[in-house]
């Protein structure tokens, strides 16, 4: 067992089951979405994309851009959660963060599978 | 250029996650802590007021309390959070740094600029490996004569060295081992513009990589390699290597040649001179009983060319067997740098001695110590290092052998004009009065200095003008290549040396001898010249002038005028 390999999958895993738990439940209730859970989901998302720096083989460099492609929705969700001014009651803001979430839920989910590829295309 | 961002991001891994997370922390921290506004309400900062106090506050820029004061539990939180914070930040800076100090990163960088340099290359250049002394001259007379090159040197404060030396062309030199294909690919290769590889590392073996690596990977481009034993240029030969430099062997051959034909010898080492050297007085040899100190790979070759010759020679050598009935020569065992076993060997009565060690103070310290002894002795001094010239100037021994500075001249003559072997070939040949003549003529039309050696092909892209000229049936002669675009009846300082037409070949060709398309002409001469005879070779102007002797009338009203009865002129010439 390699401990390097424990913190990358744990952070990859860790990064779509926030983005899914945040993203689970009616669109546009506000009720249905936690901002905590989404601020750990953005988070632990940085922290992916920085493990994923550096890896010079090309299931590495798609690793990489899955990730990036989480953290630019997940941003742009944080941008437009911070012009309706934390107001995440109002339906249209609630709707635009969890939908832009929704798209980084996708790009976890991809980065996720690569994941599952890769480990089962190692011989040992 | 992505080879570094990839390799200082993957360093700067570690520092950046434990930032992330810090902020993380401290902002979570921030957000749940409730403040008290000057009106005494409770308040709590937004998620994105708190990254801005992390942000400013990680970086030590501290705008302070914002947007109210701290309450003293939201400031114990923030005095946490400023040490870690603060120390993340650090980390990461400190790693920055320490990256720009990196050897890996730095050799990356270097290699990168070096990639895309030759990349960019889009003149021919020769591929050098191996940066010694024969490098080195090899690199300056190239650069004299406007040629580019590429220098992969395994040594990498010598490849620095190529930076300092006064070049007129941006040199470009990576510090590599040549014997990695890679890098010789990496150095241009593969680019169509390599003109040549000229393995010339201290090392054999690499040496026969590098040829190997050339025949396999770009048959097309010659290779030039420099073999220090016998057994690596017969290696080398086994797969066609265009060009094996002995120079041991070689100055074997050259010594044969100048007892056998002191002419013939002068002559040559004239023409394959370096840039800058002048015609030797003659000085041969002499026949009769000769020393030679040191048997190692050179006195081996030396021994060889004079029992070719038939002369006597004693060996003199620390390393000799000590029963004489072991060797088929005569030996004295000893160091010859001392009188003894020189007068062992017969000094006093000897003709000349032959300082042959690897040694350049021993070998300096036999001949004059031979000297010492016969006054009369012809010397020939083995010169290992060309750092010792002003030692070796100062002793003015009659032949100095240099093997860096004999392999440079060897292989300078083979990139700029292969014809010039062929040539050298006939002259290796001819009488003592034939190549007497030849000296004579040439040196009273070009001079003393070592002569610029150049050849002209008659075809569109070498000399169009003469090219169309001779396509339309029109008539010149060798003569008229040497004419004076200035005076025709002036001569360039050049004279022909000999002329290659498709199955002849013509030694010396006479002046009024008819050219051909596709003939290819190798002269000798003073360097500037060549440009001369380029404008003639492709101005048609200058071209007309100096075939009649008169200037062609050139704008469309006055060909018009003239009836253009002189612009066919030419042509009709008898």
């Amino acid at each position: 067992m390699n401990l390097e390999k424990v913190v990358f999958g744990f952070f990859i895993v860790l990064a779509a089951t926030l983005n899914f738990g945040f993203v689970f439940g009616e669109v546009a209730d506000p009720n249905h979405h936690n901002i905590w859970e989404f601020f750990a989901a953005f988070v632990v998302n940085v922290i992916a994309t920085a493990l994923k720096f550096g890896d010079r083989t090309q299931i590495g460099a798609v690793h990489l851009a899955t990730s990036l492609v989480a953290v630019l929705q997940l941003g742009a969700a944080a941008l437009v959660w911070f012009f309706a001014h934390g107001d995440l009651l109002s339906s249209s803001a609630i709707v635009g963060v969890v939908s832009l979430s929704a798209g980084a839920l996708l790009a976890n989910i991809i980065s996720i599978v690569i994941l599952i590829v890769e480990t089962t295309m190692m011989r040992r | 250029m992505n080879s570094i961002l990839l390799l200082t991001l993957r360093r700067l891994r570690a520092p950046m996650i434990l930032l992330i997370v810090v902020f993380a922390i401290g902002m979570v921290g921030l957000v749940l802590i409730p403040g008290v506004d000057e009106n005494g309400e409770s308040w709590h900062m937004t998620l994105f007021q708190a990254f801005y106090f992390m942000a400013y506050t990680a970086s030590t820029i501290g705008f302070g309390e914002i947007p109210h004061s701290f309450t003293d539990e939201q400031r114990l939180w923030v005095t946490m959070i400023i040490f870690a914070s603060v120390f993340g930040w650090a980390v990461l800076v400190a790693s920055l740094l320490a990256l720009g100090r990196d050897r890996a990163v730095r050799r990356s960088l270097v290699e990168s600029r070096f990639n895309r340099r030759v990349k960019a290359l889009v003149e021919p250049f020769f591929l050098i490996c191996g940066f010694g002394e024969t490098g080195q001259l090899i690199a300056r007379a190239l650069d004299l004569r406007g040629r580019r090159f590429v220098v992969l040197e395994i040594d990498e404060v010598r490849s620095q060295e190529v930076d300092l030396m006064d070049f007129h062309q941006v040199p470009l030199a990576l510090a590599a081992d040549a014997r990695l294909p890679d890098n010789l690919i990496a150095a241009g290769l593969k680019k169509d513009q390599c003109r040549g590889v000229l393995a010339l590392t201290n090392d054999d073996q690499a040496n026969l990589a590098v040829a190997m690596t050339v025949r396999l990977l770009q048959p097309r481009v010659p290779v030039l390699a420099r073999a220090m034993s016998r057994e690596t240029a017969a290696n080398m030969a086994s797969f066609d290597t265009d060009h094996v430099i002995n120079p041991f062997a070689r100055f074997g051959e050259q010594l044969a040649l100048a007892i056998a034909a002191p002419p013939n010898y002068r002559l040559i080492s004239w023409l394959t001179g370096l840039p800058g050297t002048y015609l030797k007085p003659e000085a041969a040899p002499p026949v009769g009983d000769w020393v030679v100190c040191g048997y190692g790979r050179f006195g081996r070759e030396v021994v060889r060319a004079f029992r070719r010759q038939d002369i006597d020679v004693t060996v003199i050598d620390p390393n000799a067997p000590a029963n004489p009935a072991d060797t088929d020569m005569p030996m004295v065992r000893g160091p010859g740098t001392e009188a003894e076993p020189l007068r062992a060997a017969g000094i006093e009565t000897a003709v000349g001695v032959v300082a042959g060690t690897d040694d350049d103070v021993n070998n300096l310290s036999i001949v004059v110590t031979a000297r010492e002894l016969n006054k009369d002795l012809f010397t020939i001094i083995r010169q290992n290092l060309q750092a010792n010239r002003a030692l070796f100037n100062a002793f003015d021994a009659d032949m100095t052998m240099v093997s860096s500075e004999l392999i440079a001249s060897e292989c300078l003559a083979v990139i700029r004009t292969p014809m010039l072997a062929p040539f050298l070939e006939v002259v290796r040949h001819e009488s003592a009065e034939w190549t007497n003549a030849l000296i004579e003529r040439l040196t009273e039309r070009i001079g003393e200095r070592a002569p610029a050696i150049w050849s002209v092909t008659m075809n569109i892209s070498e000399a169009p003008a003469m090219y169309r000229l001779l396509m339309d049936h029109g008539r010149a002669t060798v003569g008229d290549l040497v004419r004076s675009p200035s005076d025709r009846d002036e001569p360039l300082a050049c004279v022909p040396l000999y002329l290659r037409r498709e199955d002849q070949a013509v030694v010396l060709p006479q002046d009024d001898f008819a050219l051909q398309p596709g003939d290819e002409v190798l002269f000798a001469g003073r360097g500037p010249v060549r440009d001369h005879q380029q404008a003639l070779l492709r101005n048609e102007k200058v071209r007309d002038y100096v075939l009649t002797g008169q200037d062609a009338t050139s704008g469309w009203l006055w060909q018009r005028l003239t009836g253009g009865a002189r612009q066919a002129e030419p042509k009709a010439r008898p």
